[in-house]
């Protein structure tokens, strides 16, 4: 296998409802990346896109062919990944394994969404074909609601008050709040940076316990990176982030994960994956770009993927060791509730940060100064579909 | 390869109250819903028995915000029920006024019936789901 690394990323503003088209969103973040790469489109050997809804969003299926068309790419193999939320994790890992075979040398991975382009309604109805559609759809199941159930589940079974609980999710809260306001692609840029736990708590109930505030926005976006092989790389960028460790599992309907619950399983497999063929421990981690659709999300993921010990998490986040300066730096781009969660681009969006925290590029606001190894972490449905990877700074 | 039980017949049991599910002769586990494979081991060497309702609330959540098409629902409490016999099923509470749910929920008896979900323009017609109530 060849080292594969990272040599450019690009991403538009993920936002609200917005009219760029998909193809014309994806285009941006692509050729963002391939022109930092020192590349043209004529470069790029195939295309790994993620995207959920398109069909949906936009009446457009086989979205990747019109993108690699658009920008260029022309008659190459593009590729569509469809898992949920963690449909471009699965589109750079795919890519990071056709170019560590050996087989290209040069490929350009991603996402993009128009999530908020449809509307609360529709989007809640979209988000929920991600549970069982034949057996837990009929009874009203909503992608909130699914993490609504793990934090009663969560409170339950760590013994933990569901006020205190609550607090402890706001807090989850306040930190992506105050990391979004300062990065000028969130789509909360500007906004929340001091809320006070009494509006979180007090605002509109998506589903019991969890507010407005707990949750991830609808999001429009897209992201991209190209990744290359390390002799390629070398000769293109002084600064390649290789990805040095992947993991990707999936699992059934939520119902059936209760061997586990409100552990998510398949992050365990998927993790410990990546852990492995990196050589790293959760220790070793600086930052980490965790999913946290939801502020219960972030405690399970945290938790999952060995930062801290089942039931601990939320006292972590209470004692900023979650934090830029804590035992790892989480989110310090506002992660999914403050970035934003354009579905199909998220996991791109991931490695996008996780290579300008490592080049040093993002504000100094929420910099995490000398990272040397970070995290992704993606998660689709209610724990579908888990990818994890490992990147690693290529200079010193 | 023939799956031993069907989403079809499953519904068509669930409409009689019946929980319909499949026994692993190899692990013993119980897997509900159906499928090709035990949920526990893989094997596909099971037989379709009937499964008691009878459970206790796992976990709850009042949803307030539905789906398109679903808005008139809410506000609708949506349960997860751990059967006697091991597995996790999926449905609604009723009977409990959904904006008093609290986590006292949690651990309650319940016995369960059915409602038809008439479905909508991307279901593939319709499917019935659990409905619980608390027992005694
Ligand atoms: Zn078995």
């Amino acid at each position: 296998m060849q080292k594969v690394a990272v040599v450019g990323v690009g991403e538009t503003k993920f936002s609200g409802p917005q009219t760029k088209t998909e193809v014309e969103l994806f285009a941006e973040a692509a050729m963002e990346a391939i022109t930092e790469s020192n590349l043209t489109p004529q470069d790029i050997k195939a295309l790994f896109i993620g995207n959920a809804l398109g069909d949906i969003e936009e009446g457009q299926g086989m979205i990747a062919s019109y993108i690699a068309e658009n920008i260029g790419c022309r008659y190459v193999p593009a590729n569509r990944y469809e898992g949920a939320c963690a449909s471009a994790s699965m589109a750079v890992r795919d890519a990071f394994m056709w170019v560590a075979s050996g087989y290209y040398d040069i490929v350009i991975a991603g996402g993009v969404e128009r999530a908020a382009t449809m509307g609360t309604g529709l989007a809640t109805r979209t988000f929920a074909m991600f549970s069982d559609a034949r057996y837990e759809y009929p009874s009203g199941v909503t992608f909130p609601a699914v993490f609504a159930m793990l934090t009663h589940l969560y409170a339950d079974t760590y013994k933990i008050p569901l006020q205190k609980l609550r607090e402890q999710m706001a807090k989850v809260t306040m930190q992506s709040y105050k990391h979004g306001a300062i990065n000028p692609k969130a789509q909360f840029f500007g906004k929340n940076a001091d809320i006070t736990m009494e509006k979180i708590l007090g605002s509109f109930v998506v589903c019991t316990p969890l507010t407005l505030h707990d949750c991830c926005p609808f999001s429009d976006g897209a992201a991209a990176v190209v990744l290359a092989s390390e002799d390629i790389a070398k000769k293109l960028t002084k600064k390649p982030v290789y990805i040095t460790g992947i993991g990707q599992a999936s699992n059934g309907p939520l119902g059936n994960q209760n061997d586990y619950l409100p552990r998510i399983r398949a992050r365990e497999i998927s993790s410990q994956q990546a852990y492995k063929m990196a050589g790293v421990k959760p220790d070793d981690v600086d930052l980490c770009e965790l999913h946290d659709c939801f502020s219960i999300a972030s405690l399970i993921a945290a938790e999952s993927l060995g930062f801290f010990e089942y039931g601990t998490a939320g006292e972590a986040w209470e004692n900023s060791q979650a934090d830029i300066g804590g035992k790892v730096a989480i989110n310090p781009s506002g992660g999914l509730k403050s970035k934003g969660h354009p579905i199909g681009a998220t996991g791109a969006g991931q490695v996008y940060e996780i290579v300008k925290q490592m080049r040093g590029e993002v504000e100094p606001g929420r910099q995490v100064l000398d990272a040397k190894i970070g995290l992704t972490d993606t998660l689709g449905g209610d724990g579908g579909t888990l990818v994890n990877m490992v990147l690693e700074r290529g200079w010193k | 390869m023939e799956q031993k039980l069907y989403f079809k017949d499953y519904n068509e049991a669930l409409k009689q109250n019946k929980l319909l599910g499949l026994k692993c002769r190899q692990c013993k586990a119980i897997t509900v819903p159906p499928k090709m494979a035990c949920r526990q081991c893989g094997s596909t060497d099971m037989d379709v028995i009937e499964v008691k309702t009878d459970g206790k609330i796992k976990t709850f959540t009042t949803v307030f915000v539905g789906a398109e098409g679903r808005e008139s629902e809410v506000p609708y409490i949506l349960v997860i029920v751990e059967l006697e016999e091991g597995p996790w099923l999926m449905g609604n509470l009723e009977g409990v006024d959904p904006k008093t749910a609290t986590m006292e929920l949690i651990g309650k008896k319940v016995k369960m019936g059915n409602k038809v979900f008439a479905g909508d323009k991307y279901s593939a017609g319709e499917s019935a789901r659990p409905i619980f109530s608390l027992a005694g």
